[in-house]
């Protein structure tokens, strides 16, 4: 079923009698398999409010990412958390929407200077599982008034309600970039110079290492790009020779495919996604490979980022993880029977599903997605 | 400022309750003699004062635990406490509550720079967290006015911000991990030393909850490489209107100073009176700070120059060394002082489009002339997060009703402009009842539900936030 508001939306949810399944442009199914109705909420459409002397953007949740996108260049403004486009890495087609984002809190390389989605959120509207139209938040940058639902709301797949509207903080795209390449370094060589760039003044935009190199960015006005790249260099030559690319459709290249998974498009393995403390990502990997589970890795965030490909159907998540591991690429048989999402221990999941029993209390919205 | 009657039941027992907690805490971190519990009447906002039942100081998250599991099986309200510096009354007493203070708990657990974090007890300040790692080069960015004194529980209770959050955002965009005792005394950690949530953004919603969902006990925070310099730049305008216009064409043109502050001219007054910082004579003042290298700090000050020349102002004052820049600063930071020099003062805290900037200081003006009250301004012009300080003489009969009522008026026309009630300071007692105009009742009920999940007594920090009127059916519950 289609709708075509959020008044529609809300109807919809309290005459509904079974589970729903909510779809934006329904290029991110990641999670437990969902059988139900689906509500295409693609028609909440439309830029709504945009002022970039605000730095602020509210526009329906099912308003196409790319149109937001375009709007935003043309002001010489953008996302600064640099959402991921999940279409190659999950073979789905669609256009993706500004709710699906929200609702998978997918936030790119940029995360580790700028933040992930869930930051850059001013505020939400959404329908819940009565069918109750709620707002939270609003437009304006800084709101601490009553509790942070939007939060929440980020990253809850579509299972505490329906996003409706969203508001969101823009930031300025920067006038240049550059990007340091050093090629050849082993994994827990190229965290350390990761880290040795993250902890430089020199205001990192993004520290990625995988079978292209490692590779670190610097963004800003022409002149300081070049002084910090120039700082950068200087600080990462022990770890051996330095390239730098200041080509910026090269660099856009580069870190499309970081962001985007390029080396795991149309592979044939299952991914899984480890958020850790960057020291620890190392480690991790190394008792993989020991255990022959890895076909390929993939780190961004400085390391606290671990993108790894296994063999179908392997159950890759440790026990006593410290972080948290997502399945977010196998066959519906998988996802069934290997749980995507991190378990909780109990007294979190207690209030996990205390929130779930609350914001949705016959467990109709996309219910076992998430766990 | 109307506050539920006390529990008599709870009244009654208070002798049981203080003997029972003596029996699980240090002797000298329960006080319930009400010479000394009425250290704890009030917090920032002394306008509204209330001594509690008692008061306990526990040292380890299992006493916070042992404590709390003591007043839930009895029935009693809590009202955590960090370092009482809330301006919205967000520690303030009722007769019938146990104050937690966490004060006690200061220590750094854990300083980790190569993941850039930094664990510490939830009772120290904002300011020695930064204290821990600066020899090291790295900083703590959230930077509340308070951050002498403030604790980093209050902090993560408020979700505060401070002056460079244009740049670095506010307390929960630094925040990695908590531990968390709630009010049944279960010890919950969420999040850690990664990024993001795995499951449900539970870290998310208690930051900025008041108090309400837990008592915050530790807390990993995201540390900061220190930029290699900061550089102020002072620029009058002859109205409001064009010193907004300034911030807006800068913010577009793509600098992203680390803070954008803004005076008009009965604050600029009051600051030079009692500083003397040479600020000129001007409507309206802002200062724009950025960071970098010297070079990096060039370029953008230049870029900033071109385009406040285009507004033609009064002056742009550069600085040209340490002691012009803590000169630049000098007033700014002084405007409190300066405002309580004056009289007493009430510090307001919404937030605005920043389009909005000229229409609602010159209807703030026109507000301040049918009140009677003066009122100076102040703000994070970048963000929109205006600080009216509205001037007050408690001694005067009448006076601080009037002052509220002239405050509640500016809190609800920052909300008709698109804005809310608070921007960093919080709801606490103070902005309680004004709730209803930013949010409708299906908005309030979806917030109150977290509360149901995480104290299901309403126990925790009780008739805050929410209307009395609202929250009543829960709290009797």
């Amino acid at each position: 079923m289609r709708v075509s508001d959020e008044a529609e939306l809300a109807e919809a949810v309290r005459a509904a009698h079974g589970a729903l399944v909510v779809r934006g442009g329904g290029t991110r199914d990641v999670g437990r398999p969902v059988s139900g109705d689906v509500i295409d909420v693609s028609g909440l459409a439309g830029i709504r409010l945009y002022e970039p002397g605000a730095l602020t953007l509210v526009a329906g949740a099912g308003t196409p990412l790319a149109e937001v996108e375009a709007t935003l260049a043309a002001e010489g403004q953008r996302l600064a958390f640099e959402p991921a486009d999940w279409r190659g890495l999950l073979g789905t087609a669609g256009a993706p929407t500004l709710g699906g984002m929200v609702a998978a809190n997918v936030s790119g390389p940029r995360r580790v200077q700028a933040g992930a989605c869930r930051d850059a959120l001013l505020g939400v509207r959404f329908v819940d599982g009565t069918g109750a139209v709620v707002k939270n938040g609003g437009r304006v940058m800084k709101n601490v008034t009553g509790y942070d639902l939007s939060r929440l709301l980020a990253g809850s797949w579509g299972t505490l309600g329906i996003l409706t509207e969203i508001g969101l903080k823009v930031l300025p795209a920067p006038e240049s970039a550059a990007t340091l390449v050093i090629e050849g370094l082993d994994d827990r060589r190229a965290l350390q110079a990761m880290t040795a760039a993250l902890q430089s003044p020199f205001d990192v935009s993004g520290a990625a290492h995988g079978a292209m190199g490692t590779l670190i960015r610097v963004e800003g006005f022409a002149q300081s790009v070049a002084y910090r790249a120039d700082r950068l260099a200087k600080v990462l030559a022990p770890f051996g020779a330095v390239g730098v690319e200041r080509d910026p459709a090269r660099i856009a290249a580069l870190w499309a495919a970081v962001r985007d998974l390029a080396p795991f498009h149309g592979t044939a393995g299952d991914v899984w996604r480890f958020s850790v403390k960057p020291s620890d990502a190392p480690g991790l990997v190394d008792d993989l490979r020991r255990r022959g589970l890895v076909e390929q890795v993939l780190y961004d965030w400085g390391g606290g980022l671990v993108w790894v490909e296994t063999a179908p159907g392997v159950h890759l998540r440790p026990e006593g993880l410290r972080g948290h591991a997502t399945l977010m690429r196998a066959s519906a048989e998988t996802r069934s029977r290997v749980a995507p999402f991190q378990p909780e221990p109990a007294p979190v999941a207690a209030i996990t599903a205390g929130l779930r029993s609350r914001f949705d209390p016959r467990g109709i919205l996309n219910p076992g997605r998430m766990g | 400022m109307h506050l539920p009657p006390p529990d008599p039941r709870v009244l009654s027992k208070k002798a049981h309750v203080v003997a029972r907690l003596r029996a699980v805490l240090a002797e000298d971190a329960v006080i319930d003699d009400p010479a000394e519990t009425r250290a704890y009447e009030c917090d920032g906002l002394s306008a509204y004062r209330c001594p509690p039942l008692a008061v306990v100081l526990p040292g380890t998250t299992a006493e916070v635990s042992a404590a709390l599991r003591i007043c839930h099986e009895e029935g009693v309200p809590v009202v955590p406490r960090g370092s009482g510096t809330s301006l919205a009354g967000g520690a303030l007493p009722t007769a019938d509550c146990v104050v937690l203070g966490i004060a006690r708990m200061n220590r750094v657990l854990e300083t980790d720079l190569a993941n850039r974090c930094i664990r510490v007890e939830a009772g120290r300040t904002n300011l020695s967290v930064t204290g821990a790692v600066e020899a090291e080069g790295f900083f703590y960015a959230p930077d509340p006015s308070s951050q002498l004194a403030c604790a980093i529980a209050g902090n993560i209770a408020m979700n505060s911000g401070g002056a460079h959050c244009l740049k670095y955002g506010v307390t929960t965009n630094n925040l990695l991990g908590v531990t968390l005792v709630l009010m049944d005394g279960t010890v919950v950690e969420l999040g850690g030393a990664h990024m993001d949530a795995g499951g449900l953004d539970l870290l998310g919603v208690v930051c900025g909850s008041e108090g309400q969902l837990g008592v915050v006990t530790e807390a990993t925070l995201r540390i900061l490489p220190k930029p290699e310099g900061a550089r102020p730049v002072l620029i009058a305008f002859s109205s409001n209107e064009v010193a907004g216009a300034c911030v807006a064409d800068i913010i577009k043109a793509g600098v992203l100073p680390v803070a954008i502050e803004f005076m008009d001219r009965p604050c600029i007054r009051a600051c030079e009176d009692f500083a003397h910082a040479g600020y000129p004579d001007c409507e309206a003042l802002l200062i724009v700070e950025v960071e970098g290298s010297p070079s990096e700090i060039d370029e953008q000050l230049g870029l900033i120059r071109q385009i406040a020349m285009r507004h033609a102002p009064q002056e742009f004052r550069e600085s040209g060394s340490e002691a012009e820049s803590a000169k630049i600063w000098l007033g700014r930071k002084s405007a409190f002082g300066a405002m309580g020099q004056i009289n007493d003062y009430m510090c307001l805290d919404g937030t605005i489009p920043v389009s909005a900037l000229p229409e609602v200081l010159r209807r703030i003006g026109e507000m301040s002339r049918e009140f009677g009250l003066d009122v100076a301004n102040v703000f994070h012009a970048g963000d929109g997060n205006m600080h009216p300080l509205i001037l007050y003489d408690a001694n005067k009969p009448g006076d601080l009703d009037r002052c509220e009522a002239f405050g509640a008026a500016i809190l609800k026309l920052c909300v008709e402009v698109g804005g809310c009630l608070t921007g960093e300071h919080g709801v606490g007692i103070e902005k309680r009842d004004l709730m209803a105009v930013q949010f409708a009742p299906e908005d309030m009920e979806a917030q109150m539900r977290v509360k149901d999940v995480f104290d299901p007594g309403w126990l925790l920090n009780p008739a805050k936030v929410f209307p009395l009127s609202v929250s009543a059916g829960r709290r009797a519950a």
